[in-house]
């Protein structure tokens, strides 16, 4: 709840961009609380903590990560829809370094080379599309959709169309291990979410993303590297589906080609959208996205837990879409504002 | 993404198109001509390379296979070349064409309605979804892309609403309308499907080039301020463009039922790629405003017979589709790149 000690300290409280997404995801919290009373519960269990909240922040962790790169491309004017390709294909490279045997001692490469080759090819994997966007001047979404079309093909070459299983233990960690009894994925979202803020806060570097999103020939004008800043929100984004990649792979202990990262760009997209970024460029929030990942990890848990079908999942997940982009649409508001007068939804964004 | 429908495409009307193009007396090598040109040249290649490599491969059946396995890829196509045309984007088309299948399956399986009934009430159906989103496109100046997602998301989840399991549709009246074929020569034939598709081309090369919405629609794509100056109908094309493409759609699902028999949430996954991906290939510039119907004809045609060469290879995998499909793509738009001198807004 907004405090209302002043009405000014309670208007700015509203028109803050983080306010509804922080609004959205608290009224689903408590749906959930309502209707299942365990569900804010959590307990000491095994050597770690244990719960649905716990449960709901280690599986919003990979899509979280998607989110902040995905945030980066869309505050360049981008979009990059590659991203669940590119979750495939790390996770197969991954899988295909650590190796199948069944004997589970060792891996085929030592496990800190395997996470890096993964990182390095999802990285070059960004660097494409980012070359693809800043040098030869394509279209985001197109030059996006070619890696989107042979990403899972050749994630299938790498796994040679099979799922490999791994049965490295050391590896498994990685997306199911425990540290501090928290998930250890939570603190690698902690950690690249930390070296992203403060590379944005700290640094020019936010100012320089803005304002490439926000009028690109002006920003050039001013004497920003806006192509080798894109190139670089692409690589960004390509090395954040790798790291998902890897910890789902981790997860479920295998690597799919097919299915790994299915419709993961759809659900970053509205991770980033839900959390306030606007998806024409220019001023972004990466705890929004964060938030916003939340929101969806969130409501699917609710959904699931609610008994309704998960087949609903879906139409869901389009309406909500629906409602954000009606909410952050000039035109839509202009005229919703002319009916009724609501101010609040009016101010939050424009 | 288990969709590998693709495209694909034939001898007899390849012999036709380039006759139906409009072909004005000053065409002689104008670069706005070159992808399509390419197309061709690589299609006519790649028949040729495939005849001379694999034995049965140089029948008219194999390329009136290609027809048929493909057509309702190439009517999802064509609705797409519309949009991409206005400069628009539609990423829902797969999810109406599963939607099409499944409230058809259901109607006619389950609630025993005549074929007859149900399939005008999914064109109808597809039509208004089409009209939906495009209202949304324009009235509230949203980006298409994200309309079309949602509208991806909301097919798709409306299927598993009606049944999360695939319907099987035994009806024999509808059995017989899908095993029906046209004999043309010498055993060679093509079904009910592939002649609603090259219907609906020919049906598309009319609107696009003969009437005012075709007329209005280039403009719209070429620049959509100068379209509002000069006074054209902006609104009504953005609108119709975007009904026209859920007018395909339904109807790739109806001929997606003709080639399946059944309905099922999960059909159609990732045509929306392969639509997008034909519609490139064949010629039309992503920016809107340049392009020919026919050459999505092309697309479809190279899209079906790269599936066809890998299957008559028989050592290479299905994945190699897939990465021969992108890297298509690829040449493609870059090859749009070097012709089209302007500078991305």
């Amino acid at each position: 709840m907004p405090d209302a000690t002043s009405p000014s300290l309670f208007a700015a409280a509203l028109r803050h961009r983080l306010t509804w997404p922080l609004v959205t995801l608290a009224l689903l919290l408590a749906v959930n609380t309502a209707f299942n009373a365990s569900f804010l519960h959590i307990e000491w269990r095994d050597g770690h903590f244990y719960g649905s909240l716990v449960d709901i922040l280690n599986r919003a962790a990979p899509l979280a990560l998607v989110s902040l790169g995905m945030t980066l491309v869309i505050a360049t004017r981008g979009i990059d829809i590659s991203v669940g390709a590119v979750v495939a294909i790390a996770a197969a490279v991954g899988a295909w370094m650590i190796g199948g045997s069944v004997s589970g001692g060792e891996s085929r490469f030592p496990l800190p080379l395997a996470i890096l080759g993964a990182l390095g090819v999802a990285a070059l994997c960004g660097l494409w599309n980012g070359l693809l966007v800043a040098k030869v001047g394509m279209q985001p979404i197109i030059a996006t959709l070619i890696l989107m079309v042979a990403g899972r093909g050749i994630a299938q070459l790498i796994t040679d169309g099979q799922i490999i299983t791994i049965y490295y233990a050391p590896f498994f960690f990685l997306g199911g291990g425990y540290l501090l009894g928290l998930p250890f994925a939570l603190f690698v979202l902690a950690a690249v979410f930390a070296g992203l803020y403060l590379a944005v806060t700290r640094t020019a570097l936010g100012l320089f993303i803005q304002a490439v999103g926000i009028n690109p020939t002006a920003a050039r004008v001013a004497g920003v590297q806006s192509r080798r800043l894109v190139v670089a929100a692409y690589t960004f984004c390509g090395v954040c589906a790798g790291i998902a990649g890897l910890l789902i792979s981790s997860n479920v202990k295998s690597a799919d080609a097919n299915n790994a990262g299915q419709m993961l760009e759809l659900d970053a997209i509205l991770a980033v959208t839900l959390g306030g970024t606007a998806l024409t460029g220019g001023r972004f929030s990466l705890v929004g996205s964060v938030i916003g990942a939340l929101i969806i990890q969130t409501l699917t848990y609710a959904i699931y837990s609610l008994g309704v079908p998960p087949e609903i999942n879906l139409v869901v997940k389009a309406v909500v879409v629906f409602i954000v982009m009606l909410l952050q649409s000039p035109d839509f508001r202009a005229q919703a504002g002319a009916l009724v007068r609501r101010p609040a939804a009016g101010g939050a964004l424009s | 993404m288990s969709g590998g429908h693709s495209p694909a495409l034939n001898a007899a009307p390849a012999a036709d198109a380039p006759i139906q193009r409009p072909v004005s007396p000053s065409m002689r090598l104008n670069p706005k001509y070159l992808p399509l040109a390419a197309t061709i040249a690589l299609f006519v290649a790649m028949a040729t390379a495939g005849s001379v490599l694999y034995t049965g491969f140089f029948s008219a059946q194999v390329f009136l296979n290609l027809l048929i396995d493909n057509a309702f890829l190439i009517i999802v196509a064509v609705g797409m070349t519309f949009v991409i045309l206005s400069g628009g984007i539609d990423l829902s088309v797969g999810s109406v064409v599963a939607l099409t299948t499944m409230v058809l399956a259901s109607l006619v399986e389950h609630h025993h309605w005549s074929p007859l009934t149900a399939i005008p009430l999914v064109l109808l159906m597809g039509t208004v979804f089409g009209a939906f989103m495009g209202f949304l496109i324009e009235r509230f100046r949203l980006q298409p892309f994200i309309v079309t997602l949602a509208g991806m998301f909301l097919a798709r989840g409306l299927c598993y609403l009606i049944s999360i399991d695939s319907i099987s549709m035994a009806d024999e009246a509808y059995s017989a309308m899908a095993q029906w074929r046209l004999d043309l020569w010498e055993g060679a034939s093509l079904s009910l499907g592939a002649l609603i598709a090259m219907a609906v081309l020919l049906a598309a090369i009319f609107v696009a080039h003969c009437t005012p919405f075709g007329r209005n629609l280039y403009a719209v794509g070429g620049n959509e301020h100068s379209a509002v100056l000069m006074g054209l109908p902006v609104r009504a094309t953005v609108i119709g463009v975007y009904t026209l493409s859920g007018l395909c759609s339904a109807l790739a699902g109806v001929v997606f039922t003709f080639y399946m028999l059944s309905g099922y949430g999960l059909h159609a996954t990732g045509m929306e790629l392969d639509a997008i991906a034909a519609v490139v290939i064949g010629g039309t510039l992503l920016t809107g405003g340049v392009g020919y119907v026919a050459g999505t004809l092309f697309g479809v045609l190279m899209l079906g017979i790269i599936q066809t060469l890998i299957s008559f290879d028989g050592t290479l995998s299905s994945w190699w589709t897939r990465i021969v499909v992108g890297v298509l793509l690829f040449v493609f738009c870059l090859l749009q790149r070097l012709l089209t001198h302007r500078t991305s807004r």
